[in-house]
């Protein structure tokens, strides 16, 4: 069942409240000063409070582990107890380096993460390649602990590193034709062991709405900890958005590209009748093999109980209104 | 034969023991971030390899001719069973915390855990049915009883099967070396019969 019916989305979307408002504030005071001069000095005093904040650009520190120094905190942030910097590494879905739990910690060991290049593509004026270390030097690291809901049923609390999607893609200047942002993850069969195998439909992709992709929870994930994403976990950048599953939140990204169709994801084309291009968590729509009623909290032991699942994974209040009209169960 | 038979024993709990010591995280040893998903699927598919290794023992005594492998039969289909129950009841105490509702909703709604639940409920009868004494009482019925391994061994490589998401390169060995097992029970029947018609007066 592909969902090809997409919510409407008005140009107006694409640029998040906060910066309209502030748009209108430069307005306001044009009256003194060419919109040009303002805003260059607005992107002085956010590259400043960056290195504020960040203490050091992360791309002087980006070997896996290594600190990224002081880092933004947020009002997203959940104040529930992260799971250990263990769990987090050693429990993970990186299909590209094994299939099993465990497997990406113990053969994404050599991987090289470093240089890394980000091509930009599609409705955009700024396409081009794009040095990781130059994109990050101009940008505010903010440490973000969200709920992480995995399709399988089991989930976490990340305390993830990163820095707002909006603020990111923004800069490559997405024109109105750009409904959906699609990223691709690097195919690198050398070092990636299963993409020598067809278990899924190689590079792995992922989309979201532009309204999704510009909403303030979705941030590009560089770190974990405090630290330098470490390879398992989808180094150098991968995307986070918290309110959806897991695997929405594609990782080792080496393209974006802006499109006007909803382009198709990895999982939907490997089980179209079990995974669709939204992927919200959704307590009220079961997988067809399983139930999303509960999940297992990772770190909670043999004698743990599973929790109830919350709807949107308990984001709702900021995005709920992203589905509003939209068949939850159609379009899962 | 009795010490072998305590030595094949004592091997065949090896994979127990080590769970329950990971379980406790003794020795070093660890079930990892999701215990409760390990312990579950060690112990699942532990039961099916001594599935698999109860229905090797007629085929393996037929094409060497060591006969006395037979008296290892019984107590392979037991460990099998018995980590099959271990598994059921990991689902049942520890994965849903003896929740009712939701433990019918998965055997109703989900198809894989029907198939498993089908698959130690066939097997649950030849478990019971295997002393001495039942043998006996039953006589060639028995025998006829503990076909249901066949049917049961097919329904848990199918409950493995479709668990898995997008990998299903275990599950395939574990259903080619059952496919194997069954073929050569047909192949050797069938030649059975063919041997019957060519020679009616032996």
């Amino acid at each position: 069942m592909p969902n090809n019916s997409t919510p409407k989305i008005l140009p107006s979307e694409i640029t998040d409240e906060q910066d309209y408002l502030n748009r209108r504030e430069f307005l306001r005071l044009a009256g003194v000063a060419t919109a040009g001069a303002l805003l260059s000095t607005a992107c002085q005093a956010d590259v400043s409070n960056a290195a504020a904040t960040a203490g050091k650009p992360a791309g002087e520190s980006n070997f896996s582990g290594g600190s990224l120094g002081k880092l933004q905190k947020s009002p997203f942030s959940t104040d529930e107890k992260p799971n250990s910097y263990e769990d987090i590494t050693t429990y993970n879905n990186f299909y590209e380096f094994g299939t099993g739990k465990d497997d990406p910690h113990r053969n994404s060991k050599d991987f090289v993460s470093k240089p890394w290049t980000v091509t930009i593509a599609g409705e955009c004026d700024k396409p081009g390649a794009y040095d990781f270390d130059d994109l990050m030097k101009k940008s505010t690291l903010e440490e973000r602990i969200y709920r992480l809901r995995c399709v399988e049923a089991w989930s976490m609390i990340v305390p993830w590193v990163g820095i707002s999607m909006a603020t990111l893609l923004k800069r490559f200047e997405p024109n109105s034709r750009a409904k959906f942002v699609k990223f691709t993850t690097l195919h690198d069969p050398e070092q990636m062991p299963t993409q020598r195998r067809r278990i899924l439909d190689w590079p792995y992709v992922e989309g979201l709405t532009i309204a999704e992709a510009m909403n303030p929870l979705t941030i590009m994930v560089v770190g974990v900890y405090g630290k330098v994403l470490p390879n398992q976990n989808g180094a150098p950048l991968r995307l986070m958005v918290p309110w959806k599953y897991g695997f929405k939140s594609i990782k080792s990204i080496v393209h974006i590209e802006f499109t006007e169709k909803q382009p198709l994801n990895t999982w939907q084309i490997s089980a179209p009748q079990e995974y669709g291009f939204y992927a919200n968590v959704n307590p009220d729509v079961d997988h067809p093999r399983w139930s999303q009623a509960r999940e297992r909290r990772i770190g909670t032991g043999l004698f743990g109980e599973k929790i109830p699942t919350l709807m949107f994974n308990g984001y709702g209040e900021h995005i709920a209104h992203l589905y509003s009209g939209l068949d939850l169960a159609k379009h899962f | 034969m009795r010490l072998l038979k305590t030595l094949v024993f004592v091997v065949a709990l090896l994979p127990a023991a080590k769970l329950v010591l990971a379980s406790f995280a003794i020795a070093g040893l660890s079930l990892g971030a999701n215990p409760v998903e390990e312990l579950l699927h060690e112990a699942g598919e532990w039961g099916l390899r001594f599935l698999l290794i109860t229905l090797a023992v007629t085929p393996l005594r037929r094409l060497t001719g060591m006969n006395w492998l037979i008296r290892f039969r019984r107590m392979l289909g037991l460990f099998a069973y018995f980590y099959l129950v271990a598994h059921f009841l990991i689902y049942a105490l520890l994965d849903q915390r003896l929740a009712l509702g939701p433990i019918i909703e998965d055997i109703i709604e989900r198809p894989y855990i029907t198939l498993g639940i089908t698959a130690l409920t066939l097997l649950t009868p030849l478990a019971l049915t295997s002393t001495n004494a039942m043998m006996r009482r039953l006589g060639s019925r028995w025998q006829r009883l503990h076909r249901l391994i066949y049917p049961a061994a097919i329904l848990g490589v199918w409950h493995f099967w479709w668990q898995v998401k997008e990998d299903i390169r275990e599950p395939l060995i574990y259903a080619a070396i059952l496919a194997a097992l069954l073929g050569i029970r047909v192949w050797h029947r069938q030649k059975g019969q063919n041997r019957r018609v060519a020679t009616p007066v032996d």
